[in-house]
């Protein structure tokens, strides 16, 4: 019962981390990694270009120039490791908070604010960079991700789906759906669950009584734990699923034990529900910290290469803000062009009033 | 030249019309940089730092600290290019703080335009439903349709009459869009009508009354909107003049309500406490208290509510509508708290039913929460009698007024070492005074005393909390 109170990941084989937070490679039985500095030079960079949008963007909201903002901190090397795990030909689905999974896939970062702006209902193209639209709705994009890797499968494609959700999704109807459905015909998906500890303000025990990657055996797949904060074990993991998916062996569950540093949105105030204590044990977990303690230790980068990507951090940050301030607005009446795909008399009518009213005001500024 | 730019409250988080300011952390005359914090904001939903949206030299601060600000109205402004020489007055048509939608409906910031102005919009999300937004102009027909006052500078000066730009408070004017475009056509500005429908909507009749020759245009309100900008020492006057609201406003409406509704009496009783302050340091050590907080708080408490339950009249309230004594048989035991943002008295319910160690965690987390600010408003209602602990301040006593709503409250003094006559003989003891003030048309001086003395007694020698328990 102690464990369904608050299940604490060990140190043992069922947690799988490759990384420790102060920085030590340790290695793990079932998921080595092979990888060069160059590679995880490459990740750092991920992991400070990321968390540097989440920054300006939370900014952004303050100043009035974003309605509202998901913030990511402290789950970049979730986002990053799973992110570069995708290949061209594997499809994300994504809650609204997978910016490093955007950043990863080639999403320009100022395409995600539109959404949030108020300018765009979407704002980019899913099938450009294998990225679906944010999905508000809590959970449904598992079931999307399902269906779409069923149709890979009858198809022949040779990619995979990958669903991201949060552990508060976990209780949700439609993941348990998406697990059954995934699970009996072998689908092409990986469940890739931030484990972030808190959905909104209601904490993990209120979700679960057991580890949530352990509910995966119920469905008949396999589920595996990992360090969320330690992005070489969330690249191993997910390659592996990835590749299990591929290869026909069917669904797997991938719970990143990570923590959501910052508020839900930027309209939640986490300190009327968490102990600034949990906050503070959290921080010595930071995912980019030690992947900088390893470079710097390992002698796989030095202060120029930290420099650099601390300047182009902030060149993306530029582009983001001037990005963000120059999207355009869209004509108010455009509110009715996407409802249905073939029109609607009733919305046809509806326009129509809505265009006399607006014309029924003087031009602004004039 | 310098450009100087106004920054606006925005809605910090979907549907919040207005906020308060915490703390300036920059003062007028500092350099900024981009994204730097710049002011705390608190919310209904938050406290939040707002970091800054520009690079220069801060030229004003609008609003003083705990001033509460509408969104969409001027903060802060800056100039952004320091290095020019005019003064701020000799631009007078910054466009900044833009209320005014480019496009109807929509909010957010264009791109910058060709002639180097730039409209800052500092209302995505509020949406039209705020209230708060100003309303755009109408079509020319409303010849007196007035540019929103607060934002005189984006719609042109010569639109802007007399009467609106002296407008300090939006009027936000509800009307159906068939009688809008009645006022259109006769000519009459619905910002000037008081509406008699449902929630001030302006009706049809409303306007055919005031295009009839001869009204009175009503006055818009306004100036009652003027934010205090009072809360600065006058060198002049020397006197300092502070805007009462918050606590301090509830605080005082509730005393006034109970002085002069409830005849107050106040007895007093001097105690020697020592053998209380003993037991609760043994209490400390018992393993039923770890991670507890034992004070003497806690013993008082105790007594108080054994003493309730020998005289539950002392328990009661003065229904006055009703004609009846509700006399309760749950103790809700307020605790009278200093918290930074003034004095409140959230309350212990059913504390009668709960065990020592119970009580002593719910004092101690009454206690941190109300000092944290986070008090629910569920913790402040339904109180049946108080504790006033005035004796952490270092006083001896006081005549405490009653919560409202109650007949009793106890004023617990500082327990201090002095002389005493204690066994025949002059000792140093610990000695405190209780002080209790009770509703004289529920309790009388008799049943006042008695529960008084029950108190003191308890806590002059502590078995009675054994013996009575």
């Amino acid at each position: 019962m102690t464990e369904a109170l608050r299940p604490q990941p060990s140190e043992g084989p069922e947690f799988v981390q490759l990384l420790t937070p102060e920085g030590e490679r340790v290695a793990h039985p079932d998921y080595d990694l092979e990888i060069s500095d160059e590679e995880i030079r490459g990740l750092y960079r991920d992991l400070l270009m990321v968390r540097r949008i989440d920054t300006e963007a939370t900014a952004l909201q303050r100043q009035g120039e974003l309605g509202l903002w998901a913030s990511l901190l402290g789950q970049e090397a979730a986002q990053v490791g799973a992110g570069r795990a995708l290949t061209a030909s594997d499809f994300a689905f994504p809650t609204y908070r997978e910016h490093g999974v955007a950043f990863c896939k080639g999403v320009d970062p100022v395409t995600l604010l539109g959404l949030f702006r108020g300018t765009s209902q979407g704002g980019w193209d899913p099938y450009q960079n294998g990225f679906g639209l944010y999905t508000i709705v809590i959970g449904s994009q598992t079931l999307h991700a399902t269906g779409y890797a069923m149709g890979l499968q009858r198809d022949g494609g040779d990619g995979a789906a990958m669903a991201f959700f949060g552990d508060g999704a976990s209780s949700q109807g439609d993941v348990n759906e998406a697990f059954v459905w995934a699970s009996v015909f072998n689908a092409p998906v990986v469940f890739f669950c931030q484990n972030n500890q808190w959905a909104i303000s209601e904490p993990l025990e209120k979700q679960t009584r057991i580890p949530l990657y352990r509910r995966a055996q119920g469905f008949g797949f396999p589920g595996v734990r990992v360090d969320g904060n330690d992005v070489l074990a969330v690249l191993a993991v997910t390659r592996q699923a990835l590749a299990r998916a591929r290869e026909g062996s069917g669904p797997t569950l991938v719970e990143a034990w990570t923590y959501r540093m910052g508020a839900h949105t930027t309209s939640d105030d986490p300190t009327r529900y968490r102990l600034a204590a949990e906050l503070e044990t959290w921080k010595l977990k930071d995912p980019i910290e030690r992947v900088k303690a390893h470079l710097s230790r390992s002698g796989g980068a030095d202060a120029t290469f930290f420099a650099e990507v601390d300047t182009a951090a902030d060149e993306l940050a530029a582009h983001l803000r001037a990005g963000c301030l120059a999207l355009p607005d869209p004509d108010p009446i455009t509110l009715f062009d996407n409802v249905y795909a073939e029109g609607s008399s009733l919305l046809d009518e509806e326009r129509e009033q809505c265009a006399a009213y607006l014309a029924s005001f003087a031009a602004a500024g004039h | 030249m310098p450009t100087y730019r106004d920054f606006s409250l925005p809605d910090l988080g979907e549907g919040l019309t207005e906020g308060e300011i915490l703390s300036w952390l920059v003062k007028e005359g500092d350099a900024v940089a981009l994204n730097q914090p710049i002011v705390e904001i608190e919310t209904a939903k938050a406290a939040v730092e707002i970091p800054s949206p520009y690079a220069g030299v801060v030229t004003k601060l609008h609003h003083a600290e705990g001033e509460t600000v509408d969104v969409g109205s001027p903060i802060i402004s800056f100039d952004t290019d320091p290095a020019g020489a005019a003064a701020p007055d000799d631009a007078p048509t910054i466009q900044g703080g833009d209320l005014v939608p480019s496009e109807p409906g929509i909010v957010g910031s264009p791109a910058p335009t060709a002639g180097g102005e730039e409209k800052i919009s500092v209302l995505v999300g509020t949406g039209p439903k705020s209230g708060k937004l100003t309303r755009r102009a109408r079509k020319p027909a409303a010849a007196a349709a007035a540019a929103p006052a607060r934002q005189p500078a984006r719609v042109s000066a010569a639109a802007v009459g007399a009467r609106a730009a002296k407008l300090v408070g939006e009027v936000r004017v509800l009307a159906k869009p068939p009688v809008r475009k009645l006022a259109r056509e006769l000519g009459v500005d619905l910002r000037v009508i008081v509406g008699s429908g449902h929630n001030g909507t302006v009706t049809r009749a409303d306007v055919e009354a005031a295009a009839s020759p001869g009204r009175a245009l009503a006055e818009p309100p306004t100036l009652a909107a003027v934010p205090s900008q009072a809360l600065d020492f006058d060198p002049a006057t020397r006197e300092q003049r502070i805007p009462i609201k918050g606590v301090r406003k509830a605080t005082a409406a509730a005393m006034v309500a109970s002085a002069f509704t409830a005849p107050h009496v106040t007895e007093f009783v001097t105690v020697d406490v020592t053998p209380t302050m003993d037991l609760a340091s043994r209490l400390r050590s018992h393993p039923d208290f770890e991670g507890v907080k034992v004070s003497p708080l806690l013993l008082v408490a105790r007594a108080l509510l054994l003493a309730v339950r020998r005289h539950p009249m002392i328990n009661s309230s003065w229904d006055d509508a009703a004609q009846e004594i509700v006399v309760k048989d749950y103790v809700n035991l307020g605790i009278a708290a200093a918290t930074p943002r003034g004095l409140i008295v959230p309350n212990i319910k059913d504390a009668d039913s709960l065990s020592m160690p119970q009580l002593a965690a719910a004092l101690e987390s009454l206690v941190a929460v109300a000092r944290d600010g986070r008090t629910a408003p569920a913790d402040m209602q339904h109180g049946t009698i108080t504790i006033t602990n005035v004796g952490v301040f270092g006083v001896d006593g006081g005549t405490p007024i009653l919560n409202p709503g109650e007949s009793a409250i106890l004023c617990f003094g500082a327990v201090r070492e002095q002389p005493w006559v204690h066994e025949g003989a002059i000792a140093i003891r610990k000695v405190t005074q209780f002080a209790l003030s009770f509703d004289h048309r529920i309790v009388d001086g008799q049943l006042g005393s008695e529960f008084l003395a029950d108190v003191a007694g308890m806590l002059a020698d502590p078995w009675q909390l054994v013996s009575w328990s």
